[in-house]
C-alpha cells in the first residue's frame, strides 16, 4: 500500500468512502509526518493533533453513516491568517501574541462542515508581507525543494510559504492560504504546488487577518488541479458577513477538469516579457504556448500597456489600507502590550516590539502617502492607475481572448537569507511583478507547475482569467498539468 | 519626493511607532528606495480617468437593520492584556 500522506485529496476521498482507510489513520499519518518533518521544515506554528483527531473521529462516524460531506476526513492545514476559534490565530506576527479568537473564519467554517479535519496553523510571513516567508515571527519556513547536489536552505515563497511548504512536502492533504499581491501563486510556483486566488469577492473575507482589504482574497495551495478544485468549491461561498462576497452561486469546479480548451483564445502579454528575466523562464512560457496550442487553443498576442506600472501603484495601495487595517494592534484589546509612561508611549512602545521591520516599513509607507498633502500625489494617482491597469484586461477580454497565460515567477526559488535581497526590500517586491497586477484587476489566478529549471527547481505558469470564470482556469491548468506532468521533491529532512 | 529624517520621524509619531535615532535614519533611506520605485507612476497620463473604488462592478449589500448578534462582553475582553469586570484597562487618560 502506498503511503497515505502521498494520496491527493481526491484519491484519500475515495479511499475513505470506500472504506479501505479511515480519517483517523489518514489523520495520524499527517501528524506523524508533521512530527517527523516540522522542526526542520518549520511549516507550522501550531499543530492541534488532539483537536484533529477527534475531527477525524467523527468524520469516520459520519462516513460510517452514509453522512459524508464532500471533504470528509480530510486533514488540511490552515494558514494562521485564519481565525480558528480557541486555535492560535496570530498572523506569524509578534503583536498579536496569545491571541486566541472566539469566533470562525468562514472560509475556515465552510471546511469544517464540509468535513475537513484541522492538523494545525501554518507558517506565513508577518501579516502576509512579503515574498520568502523570511518576516514571520516564527522564522524562515524551508523549501522541501533543494537544487541538484545542493544542501542549501531555499525559500518556499511567501506570504504562504508554509501552506505551499507543507502541501509539498505532505504534511497536510491541501492547505488554504491568501493572495494580496501574489501570495498563493508565487509560493506554489515555488514548491511544485497548485495554487488558485480566486475573482475578489469569491471567497468571504470575515474572520482572515485584513492587510489590504480591497486586494486580499483566500485560496487554496493543492497538490494538482484538481485538489486545488475540489478546495475552492468547499471554501468559497456568499457570505452575508462580508458585504464585498458576492451572490452568485458557487460553480462545480471539480466537473471542469477534463474539459476540452479547443478553440479557446489564450493571449500571450508581450509586456510580461520583461528585462533580465532568465532563458529558462521564456522557454518554460514557449513551453506552455505549445502545450495549449496542442489541446486546441488558439494563441494570440496581446498587449497589457499598464503592466510595468502595477507594482509601484501596489506599493502605495497596499500599504495604504494596512496603515489603516493595523492601526487596532495598540495593546489594548488583544494580543501583546508594553507599558509605557502614559497611553500613547504604551502604543509606540506596543507597536514597536510588536511589528517587525517590514511591516514597519509598510506601514510607515501607508502612512505617509495618506497623510495631508500627500494623497492625491500617491493614493488618488495609483487608484487611477489601477483603474488603467484593469481597463488593459477588460479590453484584452472584449476582443475575445478567454484567459490568459505567464510565468508566474521571474526566477525560481532563491536561498534563505539572500544578501542581495535583504539589503534592497524593492529587489524582494519585484518577486510579484507578474502576478500583482491580478490583485489589482481583482481577477482570478492560477499557478501550476510548468517543470524544473536546469537546478531541478520547480517552475510555474500562471493563467489569469476573466471574473468568475475559475472554471476556465481548472480546466486549462488541467491541460497544462497533463502535459507538464506532476513534480514532488525528493525527501532530504 | 522623499522622505529627510524629520519627516521620518513626524511619520513614526503618526503611526504610533516608537523609533530610535538609528532606526529612523535606517528607514529613510528604505522609504526613499521605495519612493523612488513608486516615482514611475509620475509619467502615466492619468487625465479624465476615475480612481477605482470598486475592484468588482458590485453594489453594496444592506442588511435588515435588526440585531444579529451580541451580548457576548465575556467574549469581547477573553483576549485583553488587561481587563476588569468586562471593561479593557489602559494607563489613566483623563487627569
Amino acid at each position: 500500500m502506498t503511503e497515505l500522506t502521498s494520496l491527493t485529496i481526491a484519491e484519500a476521498r475515495a479511499k475513505l468512502s470506500a472504506k479501505e482507510i479511515t480519517s483517523v489513520e489518514l489523520t495520524d499519518a499527517y501528524i506523524a509526518a508533521i512530527e517527523a518533518a516540522n522542526e526542520t521544515i518549520n511549516a507550522y506554528v501550531d499543530v492541534t493533533p488532539e483537536q484533529a483527531r477527534e475531527m477525524a473521529r467523527a468524520s469516520d462516524a459520519r462516513i460510517a453513516a452514509g453522512k459524508a460531506g464532500p471533504l470528509e476526513g480530510i486533514p488540511l492545514g490552515i494558514k494562521d491568517l485564519f481565525a480558528t476559534e480557541g486555535v492560535h490565530t496570530q498572523a506569524c506576527s509578534h503583536i498579536l501574541d496569545g491571541f486566541k479568537p472566539r469566533y470562525e473564519s468562514t472560509v475556515t467554517r465552510n471546511l469544517w462542515n464540509d468535513g475537513a479535519v484541522m492538523l494545525g496553523k501554518l507558517n506565513m510571513d508577518e501579516f502576509a508581507m512579503g515574498s520568502s516567508n523570511e518576516s514571520s515571527y516564527y522564522g524562515p519556513v524551508k523549501n522541501p525543494w533543494r537544487a541538484k547536489g545542493s544542501n542549501l536552505d531555499l525559500v518556499p515563497g511567501g506570504s504562504s510559504g508554509g501552506s505551499a511548504a507543507a502541501v509539498a512536502a505532505h504534511l497536510c492533504a491541501g492547505a488554504t492560504a491568501t493572495d494580496t499581491g501574489g501570495s498563493i501563486r508565487q509560493p506554489a510556483a515555488f514548491t511544485g504546488t497548485v495554487g488558485i486566488k480566486p475573482t475578489y469577492g469569491r471567497c468571504s473575507r470575515f474572520g482572515i487577518v485584513a492587510f489590504a482589504s480591497s486586494l486580499d482574497q483566500a485560496g487554496p495551495i493543492a497538490r494538482d488541479v484538481r485538489d486545488a478544485a475540489i478546495l475552492l468549491k468547499s471554501m468559497a461561498s456568499v457570505d452575508p458577513k462580508d458585504t464585498t462576497s458576492v451572490d452568485l452561486p458557487v460553480p462545480d469546479y471539480a466537473a471542469s477538469i477534463g474539459q476540452s480548451i479547443k478553440g479557446m483564445k489564450i493571449g500571450i502579454p508581450k509586456e510580461y516579457r520583461v528585462e533580465g528575466m532568465p532563458e529558462e523562464i521564456e522557454a518554460l512560457w514557449q513551453q506552455g504556448i505549445a502545450w495549449l496550442k496542442d489541446a486546441g487553443a488558439e494563441i494570440v498576442d496581446i498587449s497589457l500597456p499598464h503592466t510595468q506600472y502595477a507594482l509601484p501603484a501596489y506599493y502605495i495601495v497596499a500599504p495604504a489600507e494596512a496603515s489603516s487595517n493595523l492601526a487596532r494592534y495598540d495593546g489594548v484589546r488583544y494580543g501583546l502590550r508594553v507599558d509605557g509612561k502614559d497611553i500613547v508611549d504604551m502604543y509606540e512602545k506596543t507597536r514597536a516590539a510588536g511589528f517587525g521591520r517590514e511591516v514597519k516599513r509598510r506601514i510607515m509607507i501607508g502612512t505617509y502617502v495618506l497623510s495631508a498633502g500627500y494623497y492625491d500625489a500617491y493614493y488618488l494617482r495609483a487608484q487611477k492607475v489601477r483603474t488603467l491597469i484593469k481597463r488593459d484586461f477588460e479590453l484584452a477580454f472584449q476582443a475575445g481572448v478567454d484567459a490568459i497565460l505567464t510565468p508566474a515567477t521571474p526566477s525560481s526559488a532563491f536561498g534563505i537569507a539572500d544578501e542581495d535581497l535583504a539589503a534592497d526590500p524593492v529587489k524582494m517586491y519585484l518577486n510579484d511583478i507578474f502576478t500583482v497586477t491580478v490583485n489589482m484587476a481583482g481577477l482570478p489566478g492560477i499557478a501550476v507547475p510548468g517543470g524544473l529549471d536546469h537546478k531541478g527547481l520547480p517552475l510555474g505558469l500562471q493563467l489569469i482569467g476573466k471574473p468568475f470564470e475559475e472554471e476556465t482556469l481548472f480546466k486549462t491548468a488541467h491541460v497544462i498539468e497533463q502535459a507538464a506532468g506532476r513534480f514532488t521533491p525528493a525527501k532530504w529532512w | 519626493m522623499s522622505v529627510d529624517l524629520a519627516t521620518v520621524k513626524r511619520v513614526a509619531r503618526l503611526a504610533r511607532i516608537a523609533v530610535s535615532e538609528e532606526e529612523a535614519e535606517r528607514m529613510t533611506g528604505e522609504l526613499n528606495g521605495i519612493l523612488g520605485f513608486v516615482e514611475q507612476l509620475s509619467e502615466v497620463n492619468v487625465d479624465g480617468v476615475e480612481p477605482m473604488t470598486s475592484v468588482t462592478p458590485m453594489r453594496m449589500k444592506t442588511r435588515e437593520d435588526i440585531v444579529m448578534d451580541g451580548d457576548k462582553a465575556a467574549d469581547v475582553v477573553a483576549n485583553a492584556p488587561n481587563s476588569d469586570r468586562d471593561f479593557f484597562l489602559v494607563p489613566k487618560v483623563v487627569e
